[in-house]
């Protein structure tokens, strides 16, 4: 039995999620392969996507996943380090934007 | 980096059988993943058999310039082994009479062997129509006496393949060793003033590029055009394609997977993306592999696993090329490399 709530073998048994509920396991796999192929944006444009949205959520199984996604497809690490920072700006562009509702709650509140 | 083969370093993977041992143990001993057979026999593609000979692929020995981290051969300045004048000949006795339209040379560095260029020219002779010649590029610029290799190349209209694991310097070094970047650019340069993957022209310069670590090629066509507008647009350089090919786990890859606590997920990754698409065209269906000490076999893999042809003709100096086509092919877990996702193969991808 693991002793930690993360196991980096559990990625691997993530299609077994369809054996509980078959017909929605199956079709968020279907809409998930459909996002990631080639449209407006490209694969390689949305494996980066997903390496900062997967920062952001802290998952670390989609950290692995992507992080080897975009080594397959020949991303640099200079290319994934910045995808990642564009993650961590909209995060702490997040929390420092919430500043202004502190600054109107403190110039509603003083007299 | 090791500047040594695992044969100079008495790395315990330097055996072949040790190579063999780890490739049939852990994961597929305990069931956990299917072995190769099982796993073809599945598709009913088991035993894996020869259609029409195309290509013979002669190694023309271990010795090369460079020692790349994922080398399948173990080649490097310190392999000795380069074919001789009489296995020469030998193969040029069979290059006589063969069905195989396409000769493949292949190393270590082909052109460190003194006789390559003879070599080259007698099988002209011979009126072979399709010469490959795989070349590290470095070669090129290594010595004096190899400078002129470009023209001897395009006298022989010989297509030249080159490997070229990414467009930065940072990632090919790595790989490949301090300098091979910048020394494989200027090589580029040279074969494109002679003609080389220049749009328009016969001379073909392809490029095979091969994953710098433990993750699979991604698409072929959309590496192809990454490292298109990357080398073009940087050092003014043309190719015409680019192979990209898994690295299999066996020799130098094999060590570094396991040192790397890579190995049983590289493994799993390789089994999870099996194609049986990719089996019906795996390259030791139409080639032919010969050592530098003139012995048969299915691929340059199995080479270099000492797996030699399942035939009663093992040698190139009984050579009979129907009892050989009437053989089984060998395998054994380091084939799953050549049939995920695309497949792979040393002319790319192959589904």
């Amino acid at each position: 039995m693991s002793k930690t709530y993360y196991n980096p073998a559990d990625l691997r048994k993530f299609g077994t999620i369809t054996e509980w509920s078959e017909e929605l396991g199956n079709k968020f796999f279907e809409y998930y392969g459909k996002v990631f192929e080639e449209g407006a944006l490209t694969a390689r444009e949305k494996s980066l996507i997903a390496l900062a949205v997967a920062h952001t959520e802290q998952c670390p199984y989609c950290i692995d996943a992507y992080t080897k996604d975009g080594l397959q497809r020949g991303i640099t690490k200079e290319e994934m380090m910045e995808a990642i920072h564009v993650g961590a700006a909209i995060k702490s562009g997040a929390t420092l934007v919430h500043g202004v509702q502190m600054m109107n709650k403190v110039n509603k509140l003083e007299m | 980096m090791n500047k040594k083969s695992l044969l100079a370093r008495n790395n315990d993977l330097a055996n072949t059988k040790r190579q063999l041992e780890v490739l049939s143990n852990g994961q597929f001993a305990s069931g956990e993943l299917p072995t190769f057979a099982k796993k073809i026999a599945a598709t009913n593609q088991f035993p894996l058999r020869p259609k029409k000979l195309e290509i013979l692929q002669i190694n023309m020995g271990y010795m090369c310039n460079q020692v790349c981290a994922h080398c399948h051969v173990d080649a490097g300045p310190d392999r000795k082994e380069i074919m001789t004048l009489k296995t020469m000949q030998e193969c040029l006795n069979v290059i006589k009479k063969t069905g195989a339209h396409t000769l493949d040379l292949t190393g270590g560095a082909p052109e460190m062997n003194p006789n390559f260029k003879w070599f080259v020219e007698e099988a002209a002779k011979l009126g072979i129509n399709d010469f490959i010649v795989r070349s590290n590029l470095t070669i090129i610029r290594a010595n004096k006496k190899f400078h002129d290799l470009p023209k001897f190349f395009k006298k022989h209209s010989i297509h030249v393949v080159s490997s070229m694991p990414h467009w930065t310097r940072g990632k090919t070094d790595k790989q490949r060793g301090d300098g091979v970047f910048d020394k494989s650019i200027k090589a580029l340069q040279e074969l494109n003033a002679v003609g080389y993957g220049i749009p328009g022209s016969d001379l073909k310069l392809d490029l095979v590029y091969n994953p710098s670590g433990a993750f699979l090629p991604g698409n072929q066509k959309a590496l192809e055009s990454d490292f298109k507008k990357a080398l073009k647009e940087e050092f003014n350089i043309n190719f015409n394609s680019l192979f990209a090919i898994t690295n299999l786990p066996i020799s130098r890859f094999l060590d570094y997977l396991i040192a790397s606590e890579n190995y049983e997920d590289y493994m799993y990754a390789l089994v999870e993306a099996y194609n049986p698409e990719a089996v019906k065209n795996v390259m030791c269906t139409n080639t032919l592999s010969i050592s530098w000490d003139g012995w048969l076999y299915d691929c340059d893999f199995n080479q270099m696993l000492n797996l030699k042809v399942n035939s009663s003709v093992k040698h190139i100096s009984e050579y009979n090329e129907e009892l050989l086509q009437n053989r089984n092919i060998s395998i054994n877990q380091h084939c799953y490399g050549c049939t995920a996702g695309a497949g792979s193969s040393c002319q790319g991808v192959v589904a």
